[in-house]
């Protein structure tokens, strides 16, 4: 099986989601993106890629400002979501958070049941009316995580207790639950073994009917696999940014080609 | 001081051993140093450490045995001289060694001489008087037999004293000679002296346990001589504390108890919250900047010695309470609820304030035990800081909180001076927090303060109490200690 | 679907919804109680350390009073021959007629008038007095017969209306001293002979009965304090490092050490007092040695400090990398001279600190102290030698600012927040040397 066929995507115009342009980070002194400029669709996997520390984890969590919660961290430019600026002052980081989810790299269940862990965030955000309404919410997001029927007999059973593979899909459904409209996944498979790795890839083909997702990896084969567009980010600037096909065939820039070829990185 | 010469003789002795020691290991090899195994002053410190060490060790040794021995021998004189009498043998034999010590005292000073003492009579002469201008009170008339049995312990003190010395300087004589004739240059000084130093580190680490088995026995002895004078269903379940001298005392431990845990809950309930809020405040909020400068703040509370908290409690806090629950018509509230200054309230609240840096240390240490993937998670799904601390957080971290409480409430039932300025003297079951109360602390101090008898269950319960503190503090401890280990495991 | 999702994201970035404007408020809210807890504990802090300190200093300056006595030779040497045992003779009581007789001469010469009669007015000068004149005289026998100015110390309560303690509504129902007093005070401030001054005897002198609060003071328990510190320092020092050492580099895995560790981390929460029972029942009652003796002291305090001595050094010891010990151990040194040559040494800075802070728990410690018997007397002699002041009997900073707090003159409790003032400045300097030693030499590896 070959890793680097492309499959054939319909490549329609589709709505800008984000629309990112002249981002700068600086972590205290160090520049950490320089001048990046991205827009990702609604309903499309776009992938990140890029060698270890070159900007690519940093930008993503620019995308529902995790990155407050670094102190030495600021961020300038103009990030819109749906034409809103979301580093604007009267934004509400816990509102843009339930809009932009995310799912981190190493799969992190709260110690508490995979039920509870799935029926956070819709608790916090109010979204269900009562203990059955929940209870639906909940078996859709397992359901859609693709973990519903291994975990269905034990929904009180602790979340720390699943394996990795399984892990990372209970937090895919957590962050499901919530709704949000761009599903933000920072090398989500890079703890996980190769089945794991091919069930949550299976899993994010699927969430395209809904959700905008961006998944930063560092497995070129990853990103070939799954996403329509890809960025090519090196050392904190936006290299190249096109069609997935387009990158991993044809690449314009030396650089993308040399990473692609194995030669940096 | 004839001990402390002892000792300096030996150390004199060692350093001698360790010159001779090393100018034989260089003289053996005529000089040529490399040809030792060890390095020369290796040699130097095995004679030293051979003279030293055992006799320090028999030194120690029979400073410790020659009272048991001697007090055995003696105290059987007494009861089989003796049975017609109805007093303890316990009591006889402290006024023995009060008696013989008292003697010595006045040898010391020249009051009297040895052989004033050896013919001295009991019947004529009048002892006690004497021996209480010297400072030494008897508690009663020095009767003719006590006075033999004093004579005979005096005599075979200095017996076994004088024996003493002359084992004690035997030895270090025989180590110094057999290490000395050891040493030659194929001899393995070094790792002679090398295991030697091993020993006593092995020895310094064990002294940890010694302490405990000493804290332990201590008081187990006096606790078992307590409840052979004094029924332990009355210290454990009677109700009532009313020590007093003339015998029928009631000793019950519980209303004691009472007090240590109504005192140790008002001070947990001022200390979690605010402790645990400002942990929280601290690890999830604060900028760097405000943590550096708050840290060292609080834990100047925590660096402050308890004596000044006491007087915090007797002098400040006490006087305020009064004033705004007290003096009727005087005070703030023109309430009549408290007159004194010391009450549960007073010892609670001061207590409260030195545990509060306790508590957020502890506290802290566990917050930010709980891994950044957690807040991660949550803050990601679009929950507000509060929510992630007090869903996620301080779920993940409850069971280090628990331990921390724990620690926190086995330091305020261990808590002394704050307690002894500040909580009162009366031991009764109330629920009035403006009340004065007692603690098995303060009721430890006022037993074995001042003039105390050691064969009356007045002064002996203070060891019953001392040991039920130290069973209490040390369960609340392992439980605490295991609890936090058993957390910090879990995301380690 | 939809209607879950427009209550939580329908609508603008721009806008809180309800539900987030009131979260947002619970945030607020939470994060106030966090402020507040701080703000509590901080103002605690203020509150205890303005108490101690606005309490505390007024025992650092004190009232004297200024007086010509004329040493009469009648009085003092009746036989004139200046015969030291002769004027030895001669009782405090002898001497207080001088005093009377000089301040009767002091106010008369001021014109103040006073209803008060002359033995009534010395009732404004310390009950020290007479024993300062007598000490003075005999120290000087020549000056028998000339005027000499003394410097007397004021009664409590003199000094307590200088520094506003003590005024004519507060001595009402008080037997020692009446308002005519504090007239004739007025008088003789206004005269200058009535003075504040620093009170270095407070610092220096020694603890004095119940009568004369005047004349307490914490030199002598600084000493009692600073041999126990000693006897700690010489004991903990070494065994709490060779057992650090021993259970850190050579503790074989077994349960025997599991057992010694447990032990340790146990010991460092026993309550002090329980350290108090043991010092009594061994050092005490079953060793003989002698009742408050800083000796004892030192051993209770010991064998408490021991397991913090012990902790932060393992933790000194285990930052040292295991690289270290490999190059040593590679050179062919034995595990013991790694130890001793390398370790240790790259240690030291990290023992010394919390070998220090160890002294300054001590240092503060009461508890045990009651119970070895160094409160509840008057530590009025400076020992004269090492061995007394191990063994004699003495007081300690912490025990002594017990003792005041006792006492039922409140003249006392001035004595006992500026000792506290006192004991702080020591433990401060302490810790501030620990700071100083860890910026200075502290590696990170």
């Amino acid at each position: 099986m070959n890793d680097m066929t492309l499959t054939e995507r319909n490549v329609d115009i589709k709505d800008i989601k984000i629309a990112a342009s002249n981002v700068q980070v600086h972590y205290g002194e160090t520049h950490a993106i320089k001048d990046v400029n991205v827009s990702i669709e609604d309903k499309t996997v776009t992938a990140f890629i890029g060698p270890s520390g070159c900007g690519k984890s940093t930008f993503l969590r620019c995308l529902n400002r995790m990155n407050d919660t670094i102190q030495t961290c600021s961020v300038k430019g103009n990030i819109l979501l749906d034409g809103e600026d979301i580093y604007d002052k009267r934004v509400d980081v816990v509102q843009l958070r339930a809009k932009v989810g995310m799912v981190f790299q190493k799969p992190n269940p709260f110690p508490k049941s995979i039920y509870d862990n799935v029926a956070y965030g819709p608790k916090i955000h109010g979204m269900a009316r009562g203990k059955s309404e929940l209870d639906e919410i909940v078996e859709k997001a397992l359901r859609r995580a693709a973990i519903w029927e291994e975990v269905k007999d034990r929904l009180n059973a602790p979340g720390t207790g699943l394996s990795g593979g399984q892990q990372q899909r209970l937090c895919i459904a957590r962050a499901v639950a919530t709704e949000p409209e761009v599903l933000l996944m920072d090398e989500p498979c890079s703890a996980l073994d190769p089945i794991a790795t091919a069930q949550v890839e299976e899993l994010i083909d699927e969430l395209r009917q809904r959700f905008s997702v961006v998944i930063v990896t560092h497995s070129m084969q990853q990103a070939a696999r799954v996403s329509q567009k890809t960025a090519f980010f090196h050392l904190g600037s936006l290299v190249e940014f096109g069609e997935t096909g387009q990158i991993f065939t044809n690449p314009n820039d030396p650089r993308t080609e040399s990473y692609i070829t194995g030669r940096i990185g | 001081m004839p001990t402390f010469w002892l000792i300096a003789c030996l150390f004199l002795m060692s350093a001698a051993g360790f010159i001779l020691g090393r100018y034989r290991a260089v003289l053996s090899t005529g000089g040529e140093v490399r040809k030792l195994h060890s390095l020369p002053s290796y040699y130097g410190y095995n004679v030293a450490l051979s003279t030293l060490l055992p006799a320090l060790a028999a030194l120690a040794l029979w400073s410790i045995l020659q009272p048991l021995v001697i007090d055995a021998r003696v105290s059987g004189m007494i009861s089989t001289d003796m049975n017609s009498e109805n007093t303890s043998a316990e009591l006889m034999m402290s006024d023995v060694q009060r008696v013989s010590e008292g003697l010595n005292i006045a040898v010391a000073r020249n009051e009297m001489t040895n052989e004033e003492i050896r013919v001295m009579d009991a019947d004529t002469v009048d002892l006690r008087s004497r021996l209480a201008d010297l400072g030494i009170a008897l508690g009663s008339e020095v009767r003719p037999e006590i006075l033999t049995a004093a004579r005979q312990h005096q005599d075979m003190t200095h017996a076994g004293r004088l024996m003493m010395t002359i084992v004690v300087v035997l030895l270090a004589i025989v180590g110094f000679a057999r290490s000395y004739g050891l040493t030659d240059k194929d001899f393995r000084a070094r790792n002679v002296v090398e295991r030697c130093v091993f020993a006593l580190l092995a020895l310094a680490a064990s002294l940890a346990i010694l302490t405990t088995v000493g804290i332990v026995f201590s008081m187990l002895f006096e606790t078992i001589s307590f409840f052979g004078l004094h029924s332990w269903k009355d210290f454990f379940l009677g109700t009532t504390w009313a020590p007093n001298f003339r015998g029928d005392s009631e000793l019950s431990i519980l209303p004691l108890l009472w007090g240590t845990i109504y005192i140790s809950l008002i001070a947990l309930l001022v200390a979690v919250p605010i402790g645990l809020y400002a942990a929280i405040y601290l690890s999830e909020y604060a900028s760097s900047s405000t943590r550096s400068f708050a840290k060292p703040l609080l834990e100047i509370l925590a660096g402050i010695p308890t004596i000044v908290y006491g007087l915090f409690a007797l002098l400040t806090v006490g006087p305020m309470l009064v004033r705004i629950f007290g003096r009727g018509s005087e005070g703030l509230l023109g309430l009549t609820w408290m007159t004194g200054a010391t009450s549960v309230l007073t010892a609670g609240l001061v207590m409260g304030i030195m545990l509060i840096p306790f508590v957020s240390s502890l506290s802290d240490d566990i917050i930010n035990a709980v891994p950044q993937s957690m807040r991660d998670a949550s803050l990601g799904l679009g929950a507000t800081k509060s929510e992630t601390v007090r869903q996620v957080v301080i779920p993940a971290a409850l069971p280090g909180i628990v331990g921390a409480v724990l620690l926190a409430a086995s330091r305020a039932i261990g808590e002394t001076m704050i307690v002894v300025m500040g909580a009162g003297a009366i031991a009764k079951f109330s629920t009035n927090p403006l009340e004065a109360m007692t603690t098995i602390t303060t009721r430890i101090v006022s037993q074995l303060t001042g003039d105390t008898d050691f064969a009356s269950p007045e002064t002996l319960v203070a060891f019953a109490l001392g040991l039920s503190l130290f069973v209490l503090t040390l369960g609340l401890n392992i439980l605490a200690l295991a609890i936090v280990r058993t957390y910090r495991e879990q995301y380690d | 679907m939809k209607t879950s999702l427009d209550r939580h994201s329908g609508g603008s970035l721009l806008m809180q919804s309800t539900r987030t404007k009131r979260r947002n408020a619970a945030e607020t809210r939470f994060k106030l109680y966090g402020i507040a807890a701080i703000a509590v504990s901080l103002l605690m802090l203020m509150v205890l350390l303005t108490t101690i300190v606005s309490k505390g200093l007024g025992a650092y300056q004190q009232t004297f009073i200024t007086l010509q006595v004329e040493l009469l030779e009648k009085k003092l040497d009746k036989k004139g021959n200046r015969n030291l045992t002769d004027i030895k003779k001669v009782s405090t009581f002898g001497y207080a007629p001088l005093i009377k007789a000089s301040i009767t001469e002091t106010v008369e010469e001021l014109g103040i008038v006073t209803g008060l009669k002359a033995k009534q007015m010395a009732g404004i000068l310390s009950k020290g007095a007479a024993a300062q004149l007598r000490d003075y005289v005999i120290a000087n026998p020549g000056r028998i017969g000339d005027t000499v100015q003394f410097r007397f110390l004021a009664t409590s309560r003199v000094d307590g209306y200088l520094k506003g303690r003590v005024s004519r509504s507060s001595i009402e129902n008080d037997k020692s001293i009446a308002p005519e007093h504090l007239d004739l005070v007025d008088s003789l401030i206004e005269a200058g002979l009535i003075e504040k001054t620093f009170n270095i005897d407070f610092i220096i002198g020694a603890d004095a009965s119940d009568q004369r609060p005047e004349a307490a003071g914490m030199g002598v328990s600084i000493l009692g304090s600073l041999s126990m510190v000693l006897v700690v320092l010489a004991l903990a020092l070494p065994i709490g490092v060779g057992a650090s050492i021993y259970l850190e580099e050579f503790a074989p895995k077994n349960w025997v050490t599991d057992v010694i560790e447990v032990n340790i981390s146990n010991l460092a929460a026993v309550p002090s007092i329980v350290f108090g029972i043991l010092g009594l029942a061994v050092f005490i009652n079953y060793m003989h040695l002698p009742m408050s003796a800083p000796l004892v002291g030192g051993l209770v305090l010991t064998l408490m400090t021991l397991p913090t001595i012990i902790i932060s050094t393992r933790a000194a010891l285990s930052a040292v990398p295991p690289s270290i010990r490999d190059a040593a151990l590679g050179v062919g040194a034995s595990p013991m001279q790694t130890v001793f040559h390398h370790v240790l040494p790259l240690a030291a800075p990290g023992i010394l600190t919390g070998t220090i802070i160890g002294l300054a728990q001590a240092l503060g410690e009461t508890a045990p102290l009651l119970l070895i018997g160094m409160v509840g007397f008057v530590a009025s002699n400076a020992p004269d030698s090492i061995a007394s002041g191990l063994l004699s009997p003495n007081s300690a900073m912490p025990a002594q600012i017990y003792e005041w707090a006792k006492r039922a003159d409140p003249a006392f409790y001035e004595r006992a927040w500026g000792g506290i003032i006192l004991l702080l400045l020591f433990l401060v300097s302490m810790n501030l040397v620990a700071v100083i030693l860890r910026r200075r030499f502290e590696r990170r590896w």
